[in-house]
């Protein structure tokens, strides 16, 4: 997948949406009626400042993503979230709800455009579902089921990724990473660390950790790091675990994702949120963002 | 125990004939026999022409996804090498002896394991040939012909399988590629309902599995003269025998016996295999040749398996196993049975043993047990050895101060038995084709001799003869002068 591009598109799809919805049909319609749009069909009310997305979620309407995670501020770049807004392809984490909006997701024509970009992802890395210790809690793998992902169909990269084992108590497998940058953005806004970062450009992004060596084990990180448990797939992993959750007795192998009310970590394996009470966690520079109303716990 | 018709003489003078692949066994295997005008015999070897490359693929993995990893080596007995990572894997975590439950959930899923594998290989790919004969019609040969003629054995094949399976299912999680063994212990005991579920039919397991072991024993005894000749030769053997002396599939020591029956060690700490065992790179194979040091290459070599397993223990811990045991020992007298198709027969006891310990094991209280793990002191080098259903399986890894694996060294079953099944192939070679005009039922003999080993030479499982088979006649120029075939929907034809 291009990076380049699906950059450039993310910051131009928030940009245009914020500015459509100050004009005129952010929140409450001009007649004082709850505003509302409609997702395939079905009449969504939405708060001002509302993200399609969030709103959909707090409908109970599923929209696939995977770089987007409510206790976060968007990124916009792994497009699965992608709709159709007014005729339009947007992504539905970035582009905020305007009164009156017809919006298309699950078409057979988008969800064919998510599987491309899955298929993609798969590629891309090396993704070895059978042996990795995240298989039945990663959003990558249940989002594929969902989207009847039944092949790769392009030919695999096969990079060579090594892994970083320098850290004594966290495991990097750097060949399942999708640069989501979930992590990038824990540490930068919640842990306060900039532990990771993405770098390069293009097909050569990857992903980097902040120490001259270039070994986890050299920065600041711990696991009680909220960039320890937000990888929705398996990069980040807690060393010496492995499958004492049976396969079968997963997150997504009790439901399928879009059932999951926030397919965020899977919340078997994750210690309890260390930041207590909040519904959603803690959510720094996210001031534009209403708390999200469906989310339990991750 | 000669090494002869294992390279002509002069091969660029003779006949080269092909079986590529060998149908009905796991995986893909060719022979090829080089004959003169006379149609006489050679040169004849079992090549594996797969290589997996697996030891160097785990190097640099985190140890604990390695149970898991390994058991893509094979779809037929995954279990097998789940076991046999977790078991090397426990030295990782420190854990010098596993909570009761942990080992017996190991030791269930081991059994029904054994259950599945023992009645698939007889029921599926060789009652076949033993009820209908190696050269009976080829349209026929398969578990569609039993099915038809012997719908009630073909049945009891079917369900036999499925049980193990379920044994399975509910101790590693899946049927095939669980999750069950971690290092260090199990990931799930028993619930009261799965065992329950599995007790319902256990009884009738062990039922079946002893008639199975008396049809055949009948076999043996309406035809003695095959069954006690077929390919014969004669070798020492291998196998992990209990720390009582017992039949012991899932722990124990080394014991290894001559051609004789007598020992030729005893009591061996599996950990020191490499003291015991060496292995030959061949060029024309990628599986190597394992051989016991102490006898060097000429002599070393042995075989493994049920054969070996029931010969070399000095007695079975369930009372129907022991009983067949007994038999099939005062069977083959005061020297040891070496002939191949005896595989069946002790393959069929050891299937009975499987299922008595089952049963034994689902009365146990521990099985639902909720201690499941225990660690102790970090280690970084650990050897887990198992008797697989086609023998010894060793595997040994090292593991670095990061948790990432650096060695891995593994010896499968069916290495093991490379010049045992080599060794086969060219007494059935002589014996049959020698001299005569190749046909397919003929070609089927050595097949049949490859299969009493219940070689699985990888991971593939699409046998169930209807494997694609052919068999080039070609002249010394290399220019084809005749072509068997078998088709994948069994027919067969020559041109
Ligand atoms: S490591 Fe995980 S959270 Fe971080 S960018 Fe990669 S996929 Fe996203
Ligand atoms: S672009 Fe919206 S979820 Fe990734």
């Amino acid at each position: 997948m291009n990076k380049d591009v699906t950059f450039a598109l993310s910051s131009a799809g928030v940009g245009e949406s914020v500015a459509r919805g100050q004009l005129d049909r952010g929140g409450v319609a001009m007649n004082n009626k709850p505003a509302t749009f409609t997702l395939d069909g079905k009449t969504i009310p939405f708060s001002a400042g509302q993200t399609l997305i969030q709103a959909a979620m707090a409908a109970g309407v599923y929209i696939p993503h995977l770089c987007y995670n409510p206790e976060f501020k968007p990124h916009g770049s792994c497009k699965l979230c992608t709709v159709k807004a007014d005729g339009r392809h947007t992504s539905s984490c970035t582009h905020q709800a305007q009164d009156g909006m017809v919006v298309e997701s699950d078409t057979k024509e988008i969800n064919d455009e998510r599987r491309a970009l899955l298929q993609m992802l798969f590629v891309e890395g090396n993704h070895f579902c059978p042996s990795c210790e995240k298989s039945g809690n990663c959003q990558l793998q249940a989002t594929a089921y969902e989207i009847g992902m039944m092949s790769p169909h392009f030919d695999h990269f096969f990079p060579d990724r090594p892994l970083d084992a320098s850290h004594p108590d966290y495991l990097l497998d750097f060949n399942r990473c999708i640069l989501c940058s979930l992590c990038v953005r824990a540490s930068r806004d919640v842990d306060g660390k900039n532990v990771f970062a993405l770098s390069g450009r293009g097909i050569k992004s990857h992903l980097i950790v902040n120490a001259k060596s270039g070994r986890l084990a050299d920065t600041g990180f711990s696991g009680e790091d909220k960039a320890a448990h937000v990888c929705p797939v398996g990069v980040i992993l807690k060393k010496r675990v492995g499958f004492a959750v049976p396969i079968g007795s997963r997150s997504f192998d009790e439901q399928p994702i879009s059932a999951t009310p926030h397919p965020g970590p899977a919340a078997a394996t994750l210690p309890p949120h260390p930041q207590g009470a909040c519904p959603v966690g803690p959510r720094s520079n996210a001031a534009t963002l209403p708390p999200h109303p469906t989310v339990k716990d991750v | 125990m000669s090494l002869s018709l294992e390279t002509a003489a002069n091969p660029e003078n003779l006949r080269r004939v092909a079986i590529d692949p060998v149908s009905r066994v796991e995986g893909h295997g060719k022979v090829t026999i080089l004959l003169d005008e006379k149609n006489r015999v050679h040169q004849v070897r079992l090549h594996i022409v797969e290589f997996r490359g697996f030891e160097k693929f785990i190097q640099g993995r985190p140890y604990w996804e390695v149970p898991v990893m390994v058991q893509r080596l094979c779809g037929i007995c995954p279990v097998s090498h789940h076991l046999a990572a977790s078991k090397a894997l426990d030295a990782i975590v420190g854990a010098k002896q596993l909570t009761p439950t942990a080992e017996k959930m190991r030791r269930l899923m081991h059994y029904g394991q054994i259950l599945q594998s023992h009645a698939l290989h007889f029921f599926h790919l060789c009652s076949p040939d033993l009820l209908f004969g190696f050269d009976s019609e080829i349209s026929k040969r398969n578990i569609v012909g039993i099915a038809e003629k012997y719908p009630e054995t073909a049945r009891r094949g079917i369900l036999l399988r499925k049980f193990g399976q379920e044994v399975i299912r509910h101790t590693a999680g899946k049927r095939i590629h669980g999750t069950g063994a971690v290092p260090g212990g199990v990931n799930k005991s028993l619930s009261i309902a799965e065992r329950d579920e599995l007790l319902k039919d256990i009884y009738q397991m062990v039922a079946w599995s002893r008639e199975a072991v008396h049809m055949v024993k009948e076999l043996h005894h309406k035809n003695p003269e095959l069954y006690n000749s077929f390919g014969a030769f004669r070798a020492n053997y291998m196998s992990m025998v209990g720390f009582d002396g017992s039949l012991d599939l899932y722990h124990g020591r080394l014991r290894a016996r001559d051609q004789n029956g007598d020992i030729l060690f005893d009591g061996v700490d599996y950990r020191n295999y490499t003291q015991l065992i060496e292995e030959e790179v061949k060029n024309w194979s990628y599986m190597k040749f394992p051989y016991l040091k102490s006898l060097g290459k000429e002599k070393g070599w042995y075989r493994v398996g049920p054969m070996s397993r029931v010969q070399n223990c000095d007695f079975i811990s369930t009372p129907l196993a022991e009983i067949e045991r007994r038999e099939f020992m005062a069977y083959s007298g005061v020297m040891p049975m070496h002939a191949p198709l005896g595989y069946h027969w002790t393959r069929m006891i050891e299937m009975l043993h499987a299922a008595e310990m089952i049963k034994d094991l689902l009365h146990d209280d521990d099985i639902t047990g909720s201690e499941l793990m225990a660690s102790g002191e970090r280690g970084f080098e650990g050897v887990g050895v198992i008797e697989a259903p086609r023998g010894t399986l060793i595997h040994h890894y090292r593991v670095d101060e990061n948790d990432l694996i650096t060695m891995c060294n593994l010896i499968v079953s069916t290495t093991h038995n490379n010049q045992a099944m080599n060794e086969a192939v060219r007494r059935v070679a002589t014996q049959y084709l020698h001299g005569h005009e190749i046909t397919e039922g003929l070609l089927n003999h050595i097949e049949v001799a490859v299969r009493a080993f219940d070689p699985c030479l990888s991971c593939a499982t699409h046998a169930l003869g209807k494997m694609p088979l052919e068999v080039e006649v070609l002249n010394e120029a290399g220019e084809r002068l005749s072509i068997l075939s078998r088709s994948g929907d069994g027919l067969f034809s020559a041109s």
